[in-house]
């Protein structure tokens, strides 16, 4: 086989070097073009000249004074910790309940397995956000001095934690059953088979779940939005709402060159969390897809 | 398929394909209601055995097992479990008085009109008759708020569900104490009790929590959303200020109908989502799955570094990512509007022309969305059998046609459900239309109730929620449409999927 390669008349050569040429050149155009839009993120925040439009791609006049700004006279820093906490907090609630509730989906057969598999495949299919009206009432009863807080946000985004334990069951399922029931023969209980046996042996899932979880209200703007609707005290706000409100018209000329620097600071560590984490991310992506 | 399909041509080919999926979705759709109606069967057939279950026992039963049937855990008690029979016992104490001090009036407040289509509550809120001297003018009464009551009513609806599964777990266990005890069989004491919830009963510790949040959140909240597509609650009917009505299948007809301004923004906002749905969802596809096997290919070097700045915009927030291509594009000044005018001389027109934005916002979508299916293609493009394509070179097949022959069918083959439930997320894009266009541009003639050219049913839903426009019925209803779109799409999963356990072979 190795011989029949090395042999390749000219013309066969001719036609592979032509081919892997064209192909290295249109990637490399794709993805250059994939890159332009993070790359004028990313230059404009250190635009000097002042409002929202500039008639070039990169600045005239080059300066840190965005991100100077942005820490002493906005108050991006408090959304920044705003977000942490709650991404921090929610990501620990949601992976503790969806990791439970995966296992005991995948492997005690209980009685009414079936049945609450079932209604929580039918929640699933509402839209997350049509419930959002009535429990903004809800925590308004539960909570009648505070409700527009940040527990509000952190319970909005980690209480519906075990609709999500697809991905995880998924990942116990090809765990071999006979490990649990030797565990068990030598008189280890449910409990501590979890604990000590399937945990350990979980890190992908875990880690595949505490990263989305902790990502997700970085990137959510819909939740927050609502929860937080009328409220005067911008300090409460998340990074992605008070972001969202300096790209509106009144404020946009402004604060454009600000909202790019945030932008920056707010993308890069979730950039580099994504990167590190990515073997993860296409083993839960490609898991859930092929299973369907 | 049957074997004709091989002989048909490509032409009639496409049609058979496209006559496949209409039948698929009308099974699906089918399926969706004959799965709720043999539901509903199933939990009516389970009612009835209990009963059954319930009579036999009461007929074995002694004396404490029989009164058990009034207070609970009595048969616990006598027979041996006296915390557990306690704690029924409370239980039922607590519910009675729960019914009694709160739950009772507002389950009777809050349905006694669900049939003949009256308020919710019973007094609006209104200026009182009685002047009052200390405060100078006629008081302000505050009447019943019609929100809290159909929450606090549907709240209550479960806490009954709930207390009938307890009373009938605890009699069928009482019953079973009685029998083991005639055995001569010990009941486990309360402390061996609580240690098998970390053993055969680790369920209820794993799951409780996860379920109440769940129940809390999730599914008060949507059942009582769900009841609001049955009233008339909307900016007229703010609470607590007005009080709101049943009205049946009004709001459903008034959104459904052909004629009026509404029924016309609804199916038009219903098309473009469906458009918007398959646009999006098979470029991506596509267009993906190529990127792949390009990144793939045998002598593209530095593989990684290529995938990794694909994959670089899904790492970045989107509401980064898209906020900032929403400004690339702004008519104003975007840089990206400015680049199309100096080099084409055409101004393009993203929201403020409906068409142009739609186009706009698709290719966006694009960027946004071909690197996912890359990724998931490129796990896809390894496990196709390398033995598949050495048999086609041999046979002297074009790239091309090993493409259209091995690799399409392969793909499509194992990424069926995929498409189709990125399918249903599509439908449900709220980031990249909302962060984009913000639902714009709007045209007064075409639309109403707050909807706009680019708006998709979910961002429709959100800007009825909130706001100026706000129209939680119509909400409502929208998101149940919604839902029965994605729960018959998924039905058409779950069809094909256990077809594929079925076949369990890819030719």
């Amino acid at each position: 086989m190795k011989n029949s390669v090395e042999k390749l008349s000219g013309g066969m050569r001719f036609r592979r070097i032509v081919g892997n040429t064209l192909g290295h050149t249109v990637l490399s155009v794709l993805s250059v073009l994939w890159l332009v839009p993070l790359a004028y993120l990313l230059v404009q925040s250190f635009r000097a000249e002042p409002g929202a439009w500039s008639p070039t791609f990169f600045p005239v006049t080059w300066t840190l004074d965005n991100y100077v700004r942005l820490f002493t006279e906005t108050k991006f820093l408090s959304w920044y910790g705003n977000t942490f906490l709650i991404a921090v907090c929610s990501c620990f609630i949601t992976t503790a309940f969806s990791l439970s509730v995966a296992y005991a989906f995948s492997r005690i057969k209980f009685g009414a397995r079936k049945p609450m598999m079932n209604v929580m495949l039918i929640l699933g299919m509402f839209p997350g956000f049509m419930s959002m009206s009535a429990v903004y009432f809800l925590l308004k009863v539960l909570m009648p001095n505070n409700f527009q807080s940040l527990l509000s946000l952190i319970i909005v985004y980690s209480a519906g934690a075990a609709l999500s334990y697809y991905i995880a069951k998924g990942f116990f399922d090809t765990i071999p059953a006979n490990l649990d029931d030797a565990a068990r023969l030598d008189g280890a209980s449910r409990a501590q088979v979890f604990f000590k046996i399937i945990l350990p042996l979980s890190k992908p899932t875990i880690i595949y779940t505490a990263l989305t979880s902790f990502i997700a209200p970085w990137c959510d703007y819909i939740f927050v939005s609502y929860i937080m609707s009328g409220v005067p005290d911008t300090a409460m706000y998340t990074v992605s709402l008070g972001m969202y409100k300096w790209l509106e018209r009144e404020m946009i000329q402004e604060y454009f060159t600000t909202f790019c620097a945030a932008a920056v600071i707010v993308a890069v560590p979730i950039t580099v969390l994504f990167m590190w984490l990515q073997k993860y991310y296409v083993q839960g992506v490609t898991g859930g897809a092929v299973k369907g | 398929m049957n074997s004709d399909y091989y002989l048909m041509s490509p032409g009639k080919r496409f049609l058979h394909k496209c006559k496949d999926a209409a039948v698929g979705f009308g099974r699906g759709f089918c399926g969706f209601w004959v799965a709720l109606g043999r539901g509903f069967l199933r939990i009516t057939r389970t009612c009835i055995d209990t009963l059954k279950q319930i009579g036999v026992d009461w007929w074995h039963g002694d004396l404490a097992t029989k009164a058990s049937y009034f207070v609970l855990g009595l048969s616990h008690i006598a027979h041996g479990q006296i915390i557990r029979g306690l704690i029924y016992l409370a239980l039922e104490l607590l519910f009675i008085g729960y019914m009694v001090a709160f739950g009772g009036h507002f389950l009777v407040m809050c349905f006694e009109n669900f049939f003949t289509g009256g308020n919710i509550g019973r007094t609006e809120t209104h200026v009182s008759d009685v002047w009052d001297d200390n405060l100078g003018e006629y008081p302000k009464i505050e009447g019943d708020n019609s929100f809290l009551i159909l929450l606090y009513g549907i709240l209550t609806l479960f806490v009954v569900l709930f207390f009938i599964i307890v009373y009938f777990i605890s009699i069928r266990e009482g019953a079973k104490l009685e029998k083991n005890k005639k055995q001569g069989i010990k009941p486990d004491n309360f402390a061996r009790d609580l240690g098998r919830l970390s053993d055969d009963r680790f369920h209820i510790t794993l799951l409780s929590l996860p379920m109440l949040g769940l129940f809390m959140f999730t599914i008060v909240p949507l059942v009582t959303m769900i009841f609001i597509a049955f009233t008339n609650y909307d900016a007229n009917h703010e609470v607590p200020e007005h009080l709101f009505q049943w009205v049946g299948f009004k709001n459903f007809v008034e959104l459904f109908s052909m004629e009026s301004k509404l029924g016309n923004t609804f199916w038009r906002v219903l098309g473009w989502t469906l458009i918007w749905a398959v646009l999006a969802t098979f470029s991506n596809y596509f267009l993906g799955m190529l990127l792949a096997i390009l990144i793939n290919k045998k002598g593209i070097r530095c593989k990684k570094l290529f995938r990794t700045m694909f994959v670089s915009t899904i790492a970045v927030p989107q509401f980064v990512s898209l906020l900032i291509m929403s400004k690339m594009l702004d008519v104003d000044g975007g840089i990206i509007t400015q680049f199309i005018q100096s080099v084409f001389g055409y101004k393009m027109q993203f929201g403020l022309d409906i068409t142009t934005t739609r186009i706009a916002i698709v290719i966006v979508n694009m960027w946004v969305g071909i690197p996912y299916s890359m990724l998931m293609c490129s796990g896809i493009l390894m496990n196709i059998p390398a033995d598949l394509y050495e048999s086609a070179k041999m046979d002297g097949a074009s790239p091309f046609h090993t493409f259209v022959k091995i690799t399409l069918p392969y793909m499509l083959f194992v990424t069926g459900p995929y498409l189709i439930t990125s399918f249903i997320g599509n439908i449900n894009n709220f980031n990249v239309i909302y962060l984009l266009s913000g639902g714009g541009p709007g045209d007064l003639l075409l639309y109403t109730d707050g909807a706009k050219g680019t708006d998709l049913l979910i961002t429709w839903l959100y800007k009825l929620s909130l706001g100026a426009d706000r129209n939680y019925k119509l909400a409502s209803v929208i998101g149940i449409i919604v839902f029965v779109i994605s729960a018959t799409l998924s039905l058409m999963v779950y069809n094909k999927s256990s077809a594929v356990q079925e076949e369990d072979s890819f030719q």
